[in-house]
């Protein structure tokens, strides 16, 4: 490895940002503003790409792994990597970013130029979350992040954006310090074995075996951050704030990318690293999962609000993600890495829908609309296929992940895949019905009549979302197939570790198959 | 050369939703007709590569891609041509092209986009139909099974602009879905179970098994699947949403909600036979509710003045049958059903829809009569659609209908022989009763207030001046009051014809089993049902016939001779008049027991309750005990966010540190 290309995403849209800071006069250069950071973050995402066709899908090892010492007396390393898992959210980063930058072309011109400084060090700290192998270097990036995320959310958003903002990282970091006093555990525990050095290597620490009393409470303390991220009910109540109140970029992003950070570290960190605790734990978070699925539709029913109902549906379709890790075989986890993938695409293009809509009428109640499909045919064309994307209709995207999901469940316990699947007709529900009120019907609301449909710009912005939707409904392939040795590894390694004690004695945990 | 056949549609579809605001409805009609006569043509060329092959292997097989590949699951988009799939298509891409073809004439008052994306919906809709049919796994099916919906809610609410409209196509995909849920678990269990998804592969590891005595594993998939089919074939618990599904325009309601889709559970059992004929439970289970639903759509058809409403009803009760079929073991004689009526069902509702085409959108059947003199063409091929439902010997209903209640009554199921058949002379009854009122007598328009104006269809809105409302015109006898009426033009009169002539000859291909023998194949490995015991069919048949007539006579008394005792009859029994009016009140005890509980529940418990009252409750409850006990602090809030980030950023560093040096 020559080129350092995992750094090079991280730095970019720094690089970008810093040079954003040095433009002055704001209002006058506007375009060059909006032109630099979209070019750097289109870069970013070809980089993205270009890493996906160098990646070797037969390997289930990190690749392109980079290592600096860098506070060597406590063993923290820069060290990042990526592996099937990783891969491809990498690349939903990279594509996510431009469309939710060009998505606020026109409704954004608060204060630009700081605007677009925290998208891209928003992006760059996502990059490093998701590429970090060394634990201290993962809760830096796991911070970073919430910082551009606040101010987008606190300067840019609607009317109740302090709020929301402040309740934002008050939950987030109620759960992130808890982990860190664990990430600081676990390196410390690692200095009382057999080498007796502080690491934050997490594939030192993979190796490592933790008592088992000790890795129930660092499970917790990992688990219940990521729950809060995820969110999995009862720590979703931030979720609908934050969205309802975030710019639309910043829902695209939280959305899209924020999100997936809970169950990626459930993945990456909690049940590799404490596996016989995740042994353990996982019918408690599959169950906290189902309830999530059916709770989260059912409120997304009753909202009035389109942003809500889209919110509500996160916590809907993020349960399905936590169930599919839970259940911790092939399909299962595979599944949950694609569903985390199809989440992406699909509420984030609902979120792009619902700012079009809101951008045109100022108004985001469900009630305010109706008839749309007489006077803007093509938006509701693009409004209805990523409906469907977000209901699981097969040959799109979505199905592939709920199918996987279900079956993986089903394999480990066949009741909880029978409550989750019940997430399929309420989904169905309460989308067609906000479809219905907002485009079907004549037009009651004369301001409703003489909108203008998809603009250059916004086709720009939601035809690439279409294609993906699309295309991960008829290739699956070309994205399972790079997933799957790691997420095999994976397996391997919490079920071999947590079954290795099993058989050594005493234990009434139960091993997922 | 099996892709060809979902795919010409398909591209119909790309070529109609892309460039059809920009074309003439000569052009996106002929795009749509064309690419399913086309579909229509290689399906008859697969059909004849079929028969030249060996009755025991007689497959086509097309491997198209490895579709999604985790573990040790592996689906590919397969397609496979056999018997079974082979008479499917058929139906499929020859009804739907005599359907695209009379759309054409029917559809022809709406604008241009709209008649470009009416006939890409129909054109995705053969697409998917064509996917389920021709699926060779679970998966594959499952993807058209799906699309189907998809369609079929586009096009239940292709007026969009009404709310009753868009309610159904809504209310429609929403009950599939239920069955679909079922559906999707009885997969997971199948592939739980077996380890493959793949018909074939099923069906062989099934066959090494015997059949379950109890409830078992394989019972419990057949069950599943087969909740899947109730809502797509609309059988009890989830009929509903078919009748409402009226509110699309009537070749819609002819081809997906009579020949095709609907049927696409049928089909699903047929296709498994081999499952499901080692889980006798559920058979009985399918029977039943088959028989029951039969049963109780007849009953409904009996009273409803909606004249799509009656048909649809029909198609329910009809279904039914197909599924006592299936559940007495009966397949060919079940799929023999759905393809004879696939033709008079089609034939109806295009006869009914050349009706309302000709009242300028008149649905209510009290506000018909005499029409026989004014469509002639309408009347006579309409006429040949109900004799061949109602099983009068020689057309086709007569033949598929008898073999289904001769196999029942062979099986052993006298009660389910019974009620059947008292289920074919309310067919015959209903069905009557519609040909007399719509189409003897006098016409009244003005019987009844428009009750239901949202019935009409815009489509269907013909030159001819509309009513008056509320205006008692003169009695002119014969004459119409509004103008004269005529056919329907003559792409439409031509389909009528040409159903008509298949009502008649479509069941002849049955006779002397040829059609099961053919069918055969697909139900195999062995053998399901040994060889009907022939003894009894002579007398059968004879029972069946003169039910036929006894039903058609019953109406030609209460509607053609003497329309007050019909009326005296319905006073007498008021309370069951209203309760079958009323669809026995289905509907609304759903809406009561399930539909407002959940919304209830959802929004004032689930959120206003648990979400903002507990659950955020508690987490700002938290914050502002917090708040309270650092009254002393609060100098040091100052307002600032960067304060706060920087002291966030401080505060970690010291945590750190602390942990660090300890």
């Amino acid at each position: 490895m020559n080129f350092p290309i995992l750094t090079s995403l991280i730095a970019l849209p720094i690089a970008g940002a810093v040079l954003l800071l040095f433009i002055r006069d704001e209002e006058r250069n506007e375009p060059l503003i909006r032109n630099i950071a979209l070019i750097v973050s289109v870069l970013v995402f070809a980089e993205t790409l270009l890493l996906w066709t160098r990646f070797n899908p037969a390997s289930a090892d990190f690749q392109f792994v980079e290592r600096h010492a860098w506070i060597p007396a406590f063993g923290i390393d820069y060290f990042v990597g990526v592996d099937g898992i990783s891969l491809l959210l990498l690349v939903l980063t990279g594509f996510l970013t431009p469309i939710a930058l060009l998505s606020s072309w026109e409704s954004v011109h608060k204060r630009l130029k700081m605007f677009c400084v925290f998208i891209l060090l928003l992006e760059s700290a996502m990059m490093g979350v998701f590429v970090s192998l060394d634990l201290f270097l993962f809760y830096v990036f796991w911070d970073a992040m919430l910082v551009p995320m606040y101010f987008l959310i606190g300067i840019w958003g609607y009317d109740r954006r302090i709020y929301a903002a402040v309740k934002f990282i008050l939950y987030t970091m109620a759960g992130s310090v808890l982990m860190l006093l664990a990430i600081l555990g676990l390196a410390y525990l690692h200095s009382q074995g057999t080498t007796g050095e502080y690491t934050f290597d997490l594939l030192k620490l993979y190796a490592m075996d933790v008592p088992r009393s000790q890795q129930f409470w660092f499970f917790l303390a990992f688990a219940l951050a990521f729950a809060i991220k995820v969110p999995l009910f009862p720590f979703h109540t931030w979720l609908p704030d934050a969205h309802v109140e975030a710019p639309t970029a910043g829902s695209v992003i939280l959305a899209g990318v924020l999100l997936k950070m809970g169950t990626y570290g459930l993945v990456r960190f909690a049940f590799p690293l404490f596996p016989e605790a995740a042994s353990f734990f996982a019918p408690y978070l599959a169950g906290l999962a189902v309830i999530g699925i059916i709770y989260g539709a059912l409120v997304a029913m009753v909202q009035p609000d389109m942003k809500k109902l889209v919110a509500y549906s996160s916590v809907s379709h993020l349960g399905f993600v936590v169930l599919g890790i839970a259940a911790m075989n092939t399909q299962g986890v595979q599944g949950a890495v694609y569903q985390m993938l199809n989440h992406g695409v699909s509420t984030g293009g609902l979120f792009l829908i619902v700012g079009m809509l809101s951008d045109r009428r100022h108004t985001r109640l469900i009630s305010e609309y109706g008839g749309l499909k007489n006077v803007v045919p093509r938006l509701v064309a693009v409004f209805f296929l990523i409906t469907l994307s977000s209901i699981g209709l097969p040959g799109l995207n979505g199905f592939v992940g709920e199918f996987l999901i279900l079956l993986g469940a089903f394999r480990w316990d066949p009741r909880l895949a029978a409550l989750a699947a019940t997430g399929v007709i309420l989904s169905a529900t309460y989308m067609l019905w906000m479809f219905q009120r907002v485009n079907y019907g004549p037009v009651t609301d004369e301001k409703n009549a003489k909108l203008p449909d998809l603009q250059p710009r916004e086709w720009l912005v939601i035809a690439p979302i279409v294609a993906i939707a699309i295309l991960m409904g008829i290739f699956p392939n070309l994205f399972l197939k790079p997933i799957e040795p790691s997420v095999n590894r994976l397996i391997g390694q919490v079920s071999q570790r947590s079954s290795q004690r099993l058989q050594a004695g005493n234990s009434e945990l139960r091993i997922p198959n | 050369m099996l892709l060809l056949i979902p795919l010409l549609p398909f591209l119909g579809f790309l070529i109609n939703a892309s460039f059809g605001r920009r074309v003439t409805k000569a052009v996106s009609g002929a795009v749509a007709c064309g690419a399913m006569i086309a579909s229509f043509v290689v399906s008859c060329a697969a059909l004849v590569r079929l028969v030249s092959l060996e009755p025991e292997s007689r497959a086509i097989v097309n491997q198209v891609y490895t579709w999604l590949t985790s573990g040790d699951l592996t689906v590919g988009l397969t397609l496979r041509l056999d018997p079974l799939s082979a008479v499917m298509i058929l139906v499929v891409t020859g009804i739907g092209s005599l359907i695209h073809i009379y759309s054409t004439a029917y559809m022809h008052e709406e604008r241009d986009s709209e008649y470009a994306r009416y006939f890409s919906y129909l054109n995705l809709f053969a697409t998917f139909m064509l996917v389920l049919v021709l699926g060779a796994n679970f998966l594959v099916m499952f993807v058209g099974w799906e699309g189907v919906g998809l369609c079929s809610y586009l096009l239940i609410g292709f007026w969009f602009q009404k709310k009753s409209a868009s309610d159904a196509g809504k209310k429609a995909f929403i009950v599939n879905r239920i069955g679909d849920y079922g559906f999707i678990l009885g997969v997971l269990l199948v592939f739980t179970r077996f380890g493959t998804l793949d018909f074939q592969e099923v069906a062989r590891a099934v066959s090494g098994l015997s059949p379950e005595t109890t409830f078992g594993t394989v019972s419990l998939i057949t069950l599943l699947l087969f909740i899947g089919a109730t809502g797509k074939s609309a059988q009890i618990p989830l009929f509903v949403w078919l009748p409402d599904a009226m509110e699309g325009p009537t070749p819609v309601s002819a081809l997906i909600h009579a020949a095709t889709m609907v049927t696409a559970g049928v089909y699903m059992i047929g296709r498994n036979a081999v499952l499901f004929s080692h889980a006798p439970e559920t058979l009985t289970i399918v029977a039943v509710i088959g028989t029951a639903t039969a049963l109780m759509a007849g009953t409904i058809g009996l009273v409803q003045n909606d004249i799509k409403r009656v048909l649809a009803y029909s198609t329910v009760s009809q279904l039914g049958y197909m599924f006592l079929a299936m559940g007495v073991g009966a397949y060919a004689a079940g799929i023999f059903h759905l393809y004879t009526h696939a033709f008079f069902k089609a034939l109806l509702f295009l006869g009914s829809g050349a009706v309302i085409h000709a009242l300028a959108g008149e649905q209510d059947l009290r506000r018909m009569g005499g029409l026989k003199k004014e469509l002639p063409i309408t009347y006579w091929t309409f006429l040949i659609g109900a004799l061949a439902i109602a099983g009068v010997p020689g057309l086709a209903g007569f033949f598929s209908k008898d073999e289904i209640l001769a196999r029942t009554f062979e099986s052993g199921h006298t009660i389910l022989w019974a009620v059947g058949l008292l289920t074919a002379l309310l067919t015959a009854t209903y069905m009557f009763r519609l040909v007399f009122l719509a189409f003897h007598g006098d016409r009244t328009p003005e019987a009844v207030s428009p009750e239901h104006p949202k019935e009409q269809e815009p489509a269907a809105q013909h030159p001819t001046p509309t009513r008056p409302a509320g205006h008692q015109p003169p009695s002119t006898g014969h004459q119409a009051p509004h103008g004269h009426l005529h056919d329907a033009p003559p792409a439409m009169t031509f389909v009528l014809i040409v159903l008509a002539i298949g009502s008649v000859v479509a069941g002849w291909v049955g006779l002397g089993g040829r059609f099961e023998h053919f069918l055969e194949p697909s139900f195999a490995p062995e053998s399901v049902h040994a060889v009907a015991d022939s003894s009894a069919e002579i007398p059968l048949m004879i029972v069946s016939i003169v039910v036929a007539f006894a039903g058609i006579g019953l109406a030609t008394y209460y509607f053609l001779k003497s329309r007050r005792a019909a009326d005296a009859m319905a006073a007498r029994f008021a309370g069951l008049y209203r309760l079958l009016l009323n669809k026995y009140y289905v509907d609304e005890i759903y809406d009561a027991a399930i539909v407002q509980p959940i919304r209830i529940t959802s929004e004032d418990g689930l959120w206003k309750v648990v979400d903002v009252r507990v659950i955020d409750g508690a987490v700002n409850g938290a914050g502002e005990i917090i708040g309270g006990s650092s009254e002393l602090l609060r100098r040091l809030q100052t307002g600032s966010v960067r304060a706060y980030a920087a002291s966030l950023f401080v505060g970690v560093v010291l945590i750190l540190g602390y942990y660090l040096w300890l």
